[in-house]
């Protein structure tokens, strides 16, 4: 059995590295869960429609980004997308943090679909006499939904949506493949500099399960605070 | 475009197969299969554990799945690169590496589902079998594993098709699978990138969509049996 010593990969050098790491994940989920949530609910409302190009339009959305695996999804936005931008653009591109920029461009269509779907099922969940005595109300279609039936499916879509965020966090981890310096990134070059893989990953491990629990934990917090009312 | 598939595609499709390892698209098929067909056997065994009334064995496999549920699969996979060659004593290929890691991941999600399925019956179903005269195992393996796992193959067409996008991350570690010969194939053409990861990306698309309608009309199928002519999964 080998020895575990952590000193060398907390040395201060390695610790900035890898802290450096843990804020661009963190910046990287933040970024990534402000823009996907309102495309999410946008793609949900697209699927709802009464128009039947909208619909159709949600559902490509939705089936074509989910079937295809996010890495792919990097790579093209990385390698193959920025090669269609003319040249200026592209310079302009690289000296601003283009693995960041692609890596949450990929995460926030591939998050966006998933959260789509979420918000859809919590949508549904809201009986149709909610709707019916909105409008007999005299409320117009859009109010309807913007003060009645969201509001209400937006705190049942709450649980799947946090575990959701929750995959988003382990998935920033996959834009190490395009060079993004986010914690796993980070992990690999530490390790390659110190020799000392297990420390390395068990560090790396504890911050990803960390705030995967921190997450968890708001979200509970959330749900005794705001429990779903039935309708 | 047309020369690109004439050129690529058998390489696309079967690697540096025959003259060298087998690649492409069909060692991405090859490794989810296998690694969907060794997590089930895992997932059972780690849900039955999750429910266990013996604390010894019920804590550790909480703790262990709740560490591989909230880690990213890539650190799990860079876990498996390193300890499956102090566990075996020499230095492990990609393929093995990655069909441990997928099936100590895919296990651990599993098993939730399997421990969910199990819970949702009514204790009355455990407890008048174990009154009959069953042994805890013969109540578990004749009565409550066939009711709650019922509806799971719908489930485990489902993860198939996450175990197939998983597979992608063997790129990271330099796996032949389709996604790093297709990088191979746009390091070689270098001025098609949009193309080549287009083409990737609608091979990906076509397998795990297709899979996924199979699993929709299988889940309705299911769904318009009733649950009792439905005992024998």
């Amino acid at each position: 059995m080998m020895e575990l010593d952590f000193s060398v990969v907390l040395s201060a050098e390695f610790r900035s590295w890898l802290i450096g790491g843990l804020v661009l994940s963190l910046q990287l989920t933040f970024i990534t869960l402000l823009l996907a949530l309102p495309l999410g609910i946008a793609v949900a409302l697209m699927r709802l429609s009464s128009l039947a190009a909208l619909r159709w339009l949600g559902f490509a959305f939705v089936e074509g980004i989910r079937n295809i695996p996010l890495l792919v999804h990097m790579l093209f936005w990385y390698f193959g997308a920025t090669a269609l931008l003319p040249e200026a653009a592209r310079a302009w591109l690289y000296e601003h943090n283009a693995e960041s920029v692609c890596a949450v461009i990929a995460l926030t269509f591939y998050t966006a679909a998933y959260m789509a779907e979420d918000v859809r099922s919590g949508i549904r969940t809201i009986p149709a006499t909610q709707t019916e005595a909105a409008r007999a109300l005299g409320l117009g279609a859009a109010e309807t939904w913007r003060r009645i039936v969201l509001p209400q499916a937006l705190r049942a879509s709450v649980p799947p949506l946090v575990s959701q965020t929750v995959s988003l966090w382990k998935n920033t981890s996959i834009a190490t493949v395009i060079g993004a310096a986010e914690l796993m990134y980070q992990a690999q070059r530490v390790e390659t500099a110190s020799f000392r893989g297990v420390e390395t990953f068990a560090v790396a491990t504890l911050a990803y399960l960390s705030v995967s629990l921190i997450i968890t934990a708001l979200s509970i917090a959330y749900q005794r605070r705001y429990p779903v009312r039935p309708a | 475009m047309i020369d690109l598939l004439q050129n690529y595609w058998l390489y696309f499709l079967l690697g540096q197969y025959p003259e060298g390892p087998l690649g492409g698209l069909t060692l991405t098929i090859l490794l989810s299969v296998s690694a969907l067909l060794l997590a089930s056997p895992v997932g059972l065994l780690l849900g039955l554990a999750r429910v266990s009334q013996h604390r010894a064995l019920r804590w550790p496999v909480t703790a262990l799945i709740f560490v591989v549920r909230g880690s990213p699969l890539l650190m799990v996979i860079f876990w498996a690169y390193f300890f499956l060659p102090s566990v075996t004593g020499q230095q492990t290929d990609q393929f093995p590496t990655m069909l441990i890691a997928l099936a100590i991941f895919n296990g651990a999600y599993l098993a939730e589902i399997v421990r969910a399925g199990i819970q949702a019956l009514p204790r009355g179903q455990m407890e008048s079998a174990r009154a009959l005269g069953l042994s805890y195992t013969t109540a578990m393996r004749r009565v409550i594993l066939p009711q709650a796992l019922r509806n799971s193959l719908p489930s485990l067409v489902n993860q198939l098709v996450t175990t197939i996008k998983e597979t992608s991350l063997g790129y990271i570690i330099g796996l032949a699978e389709v996604s790093f010969i297709a990088s191979q194939i746009n390091i070689q053409v270098l001025t098609m990138p949009v193309q080549v990861y287009g083409v990737l990306a609608l091979t990906y698309f076509v397998l795990c969509f297709g899979l996924s309608r199979i699993a929709y009309a299988l889940e309705r199928r299911l769904a318009r049996r009733p649950i009792s002519s439905g005992a024998p999964v």
